[in-house]
């Protein structure tokens, strides 16, 4: 379930937006324009970053039209019950009579929603609080240092348990607000750490003799440097997101009346669709929001290899020089 | 010594934060939970109990915040969760210690498991830049680590319990055998832990491989690698002397901290496939309202990670002596 | 009677980096006698490390040799497998490497580290390990009972030096150092080198010493060569290239170090950057820097040219008459 990142410490953060600056494509211009057309390029190039892109635009435009494809109420209980796919009902239907297909295609919305709400939110608190301790330091540094660890080693999935169980219904808006109140840390750390390494940066020693504020600088100087790290812990808290509230819809914490792929799984389990030959109800929904993981996940591995090309697969003309270089 | 030490202290604050955490959540949401359960259970509780979940909750009392909060802590020191509501007349610590050790024993080894597994095939896989492992490796696992764990439980389910008919896959052990230490019963519980290990073994392994092998690629670039070359030092012990024992130290990190995530997995895979485990009690307690009992529960997780995390603290401090000096 | 230990001959390394293949060491050759003392000199990026690790055979992907041979002793080196070159590795030939903090093994001991080197070539009697440690490292003036230090706990200059009695374990006939005194002070850089001067003459081992630091190294060197953009471009005798440069860039490097005694003269500095290797350029890799350019330069490549017995990469001595 997790998208690990080796842990990192302040020596280790080092910039990894010069060495992305370096990997992308040269070519001149930092228009924003410009900048654009580099990442596509490096998008092309890497094959995970065009899948995981392709699969995730391919997500967004479902959940913005999901008419175009599969018109109508996808909670209407009309069809007949349990059928299995066919022209009609290309999933088939649940045991309520509901038509997969629209249900699944219909499902992208709240998903995306919790997605792209939650991993927004927990990636501004965590730049927020990261940012801030990193360079207010002293006391502060240490309080929220402390606050960051805390939520770290509290195991994440059964505080949201314990929470959601109090919280008796869980829509999309308090899935959103306790996925973020409880998921920043991971992230808050590996931010702090960066800025740290950059906080005696020469740039922002100018900045700082120039009289700058400091809000000036911690906005203006020291997040755009960060911007690559900002946009990975983005991905990975979309991806924890996804994860977690499927999982919460899936053992009954959510909204089961809503339409999402974590709810179906949950009236696929309530009614025994393993058990009884309807797959289907079970496979569609958890291959959907693995597909969606799977997005997110390819996206920000790429990212890792953009930016630290020594991970990059290497290339097969290596045979000659793996003979030699190998523990021979 | 110093080092020790904040390690414990850390231990010890991060259990009173989740002890007060339980004392307060409750406590603050919208229209006291604890109300609406003893409506339900109401006429059906004795003194005893009525009295603790007064304890835990704050029910019925006119005492203050802050007694409360004393009467509570020092009711946790002793063990005392009070009476189960699902599971009445019995003690939530009677439950709990029931389930236990079938958790232990699924989620306990196949971590460990996981971890050894997976450290080792990730350092293999960084010492051979190039190969076909290589280039496969990541990408399969960045698209498993993906994947909701309950999900592959379910297509396990489906595949080797429903279809194929191999394995059992509810429960830990057939109802109709008899319980004890004799042969047919370990054989039938182990029968009964194949699908579920084999389901969290799958899900958590990838973090492994891929976090080991991403550090195993920095240690290999670094120039006490290159010495050791340079001394003509025979591969095999370059590669776990001077490369592994360096690379798995951010890993021992990074294992503390994904064991929220194993924890989370294992209560989803306990619960699909019904095996009587702490994470199936949890979602049971959930289920049925019964606070106490999932109160208890989340304590008892919260120290089990803390307790791992600890010990895998000291391994960081036995692996590596920069951690010993004085920082 | 001078004896060859080392035969460099047209060596060239490549990278294999996203924008092409970068060409780090253009054909070198050089070659290098028993107990000689060779310095090579010249600024970041010119290939002199990368030489270093090609020479020790100790490349690494994307880097890899293109082309040439290293010849040891008579024997070629180059396309050996680490198995083959274990025989020849730290026992006739050793590496001292820039920082020791990140060349020696962060979670072993010092001593355990020199265990190593020698339980790898045979020596497996725990005696003889433990008397022949002691014995290198009070060579380099450190006391035995650090041996069970770790790097951290010892002071960078005691680093350094445990790093150059462990290439003593077995006394090498050759001993590659890649700019050892780099991260020291200078009173530290000083003393280290001329324990390194005491060491090579009492044990007599050839010595191929990488710096930017040229005259540093002129008061040790027998031997100078000037390195610039991953080609020689001046080499030979010592005083000779010390005291007379006849490459306009080794004149600007010699200029650019201000002399303790002697009058006040301005600093000059050499303007410019190296050329990026990606793109080789046509003629001399210097001319856009060179305060002596001519017309020609831009367009043809300059060879080596024997020059009093020194030998040097410029036009100016190319032995044609014009010279504007």
């Amino acid at each position: 379930m997790a998208m690990m990142r080796a842990p990192v410490g302040p020596e280790d953060a080092g910039s990894p937006d010069a060495a992305l600056a370096a990997a992308l494509p040269a070519g001149g211009g930092r228009t924003r324009t410009a900048v654009l057309g580099r990442l596509v390029r490096a998008i092309r190039a890497n094959r995970k970053a065009t899948a995981g892109t392709i699969i995730l635009v391919v997500f967004v435009l479902l959940a913005i039209f999901p008419w175009a494809i599969a018109g109508g109420n996808p909670n209407a209980e009309v069809y007949g019950r349990s059928l299995g796919p066919s022209t009609a009902h290309l999933f088939g239907t649940t045991a309520y009579g509901q038509d997969l297909f629209a249900q699944a295609v219909w499902g992208t919305r709240q998903v995306l929603i919790i997605a792209f709400g939650a991993g927004l939110a927990s990636t501004a608190l965590a730049v927020l609080i990261g940012v801030a301790a990193a360079y207010l330091g002293g006391l502060w540094d240490g309080a929220l240092n402390l606050l960051t660890d805390l939520l770290l080693v509290i195991p994440l999935f059964p505080l949201l348990i314990v929470i959601a169980a109090y919280v008796h219904s869980s829509g999309t808006l308090v899935l959103i607000a306790v996925l973020t109140l409880t998921g920043w840390s991971y992230t808050a750390r590996q931010l702090r750490s960066q800025a740290l390494s950059l906080r005696h940066r020469d740039f922002l020693e100018a900045a700082r003799v120039r009289g700058e504020r400091s809000i000036y600088i911690i906005v203006v100087e020291i997040i755009p440097t960060m911007t690559s790290l900002i946009v990975a812990s983005f991905l990975t808290n979309a991806l924890y997101a996804v994860l977690f509230a499927s999982s919460l819809q899936f053992i009954g914490l959510g909204d089961p009346n809503s339409t999402s792929w974590g709810t179906m799984l949950y009236w696929a389990q309530n009614n025994e669709a393993l058990q009884t030959g309807q797959y289907l109800w079970a496979v569609v929904p958890g291959a959907l929001i693995a597909l969606l993981g799977a997005a997110f996940a390819l996206l920000n591995y790429a990212f890792d290899e953009i930016g630290n090309p020594a991970l990059r697969p290497m290339r097969r003309r290596r045979a000659v020089q793996r003979r030699r270089v190998r523990r021979g | 010594m110093r080092f020790a030490l904040r390690r414990v202290g850390f231990f010890v604050l991060t259990l009173w934060a989740a002890v007060t955490l339980n004392f307060f959540l409750p406590r603050m949401m919208p229209g006291n939970p604890a109300l609406a359960m003893m409506a339900k259970f109401h006429g059906r509780l004795s003194g005893q109990a009525l009295k603790s979940l007064e304890v835990l909750f704050g029910v019925g009392t006119h005492q203050s915040l802050l007694s409360q909060y004393v009467h509570y802590l020092g009711q946790v020191a002793t063990g005392n969760f009070g009476t189960s509501l699902f599971f009445y007349p019995q003690a939530v610590s009677q439950v709990v210690l029931g389930a236990i050790p079938w958790t232990l024993g699924l989620v306990g080894v196949t971590t460990i498991l996981a971890f050894v597994l997976g450290t080792g095939l990730g350092i293999v896989t960084a010492w051979r830049r190039g190969s076909r492992l290589d280039g496969l490796l990541p990408p399969v696992f960045v698209i498993t680590s993906a994947i909701p764990y309950f999900w592959v439980g379910m297509m396990f389910i489906l595949i080797f319990g429903i279809r194929l008919k191999w394995l059992p896959y509810t429960f830990g052990y057939d109802p109709s055998a008899t319980p004890g230490l004799n042969g047919p019963f370990i054989a039938n519980v182990l029968e009964h832990a194949i699908l579920p290990a084999l389901a969290l073994l799958i899900t958590t392994i990838g973090t492994w491989i891929l976090t080991m092998r991403n550090t195993m690629v920095s240690v290999l670039a670094e120039d006490y690698v290159r010495m050791a070359r340079a001394k003509g030092l025979p591969g095999r012990r370059i590669m776990y002397d001077y490369a592994a024992r360096n690379a798995i130290l951010p890993n021992l990190t990074g294992f503390a901290m994904s064991l929220g995530f194993v924890v989370g997995g294992a209560i989803l895979i306990e619960y699909v496939f019904d095996y009587p485990g702490v994470g199936y009690m949890l979602l049971q307690a959930v289920e049925n309202e019964d606070y106490p009992l999932m109160q208890a529960l989340f304590l008892l997780i919260t120290v089990a990670v803390l307790v791992a995390i600890l010990l895998s603290d000291i391994a960081t401090a036995l692996l590596d002596p920069r951690t010993r000096s004085a920082r | 009677m001078a004896e060859s230990i080392l035969e460099v001959t047209g060596l060239s390394v490549d990278y294999q980096a996203d924008r092409g293949v970068v060409r780090a060491v253009d054909n070198v050759s050089f070659g290098l006698d028993r107990g000689e003392f060779l310095g090579i000199v010249g600024e970041s990026g010119c290939g002199k490390s990368t030489l270093l690790f090609a020479i020790a055979q100790l490349l690494q992907p994307p880097a890899e040799i293109a082309g040439g041979t290293v010849t040891f002793r008579g024997q070629s080196l180059v396309g050996l497998t680490d198995r083959e070159l274990a025989a020849v590795r730290w026992k006739e030939l050793s590496v001292v490497m820039q920082s020791a903090m990140n060349a020696l093994n962060p979670v072993k001991s010092i001593g355990s580290q020199f265990r190593d080197a020698m339980r790898a070539h045979g020596v497996r009697d725990r005696s003889e390990i433990a008397g022949r440690s002691a014995e290198v490292v009070k060579m380099v003036g450190i006391d035995p009972v650090h041996l069970k230090s770790y790097p951290h706990q010892l002071s960078g200059g005691m680093r350094q030096r445990s790093m150059i009695a462990m290439a003593m374990l077995f006394t090498p006939d050759l001993v590659i150092m890649d700019e050892p005194t780099s991260a020291l002070d200078v009173v530290a850089q000083r003393s280290l080198m001329v324990q390194i001067k005491e060491l090579q003459q009492r044990l007599g081992f050839a010595v191929i010493f990488v710096t930017h630091d040229m005259s540093l190294v002129s008061h040790f060197s027998d031997r100078l060569m000037v390195m610039y953009a991953g080609q020689v471009a001046e080499a030979g005798g010592t005083r000779k290239v010390f005291d007379s440069p006849k490459h306009p860039y080794s004149i600007g490097l010699l200029d650019a170090f201000p002399s303790i005694r002697g009058p006040k003269v301005a600093l000059t500095g050499i303007p410019g950057r190296p050329p990026d290797l990606a793109r080789r350029p046509e003629g001399c890799r210097f001319a856009p820097r060179c305060p002596r350019v001519m017309d020609r330069c831009t367009e043809t490549a300059p060879e080596l040219y024997e020059v009093e017995s020194v030998d040097v990469r410029c036009l100016l001595y190319d032995g044609s008459s014009d010279d504007e």
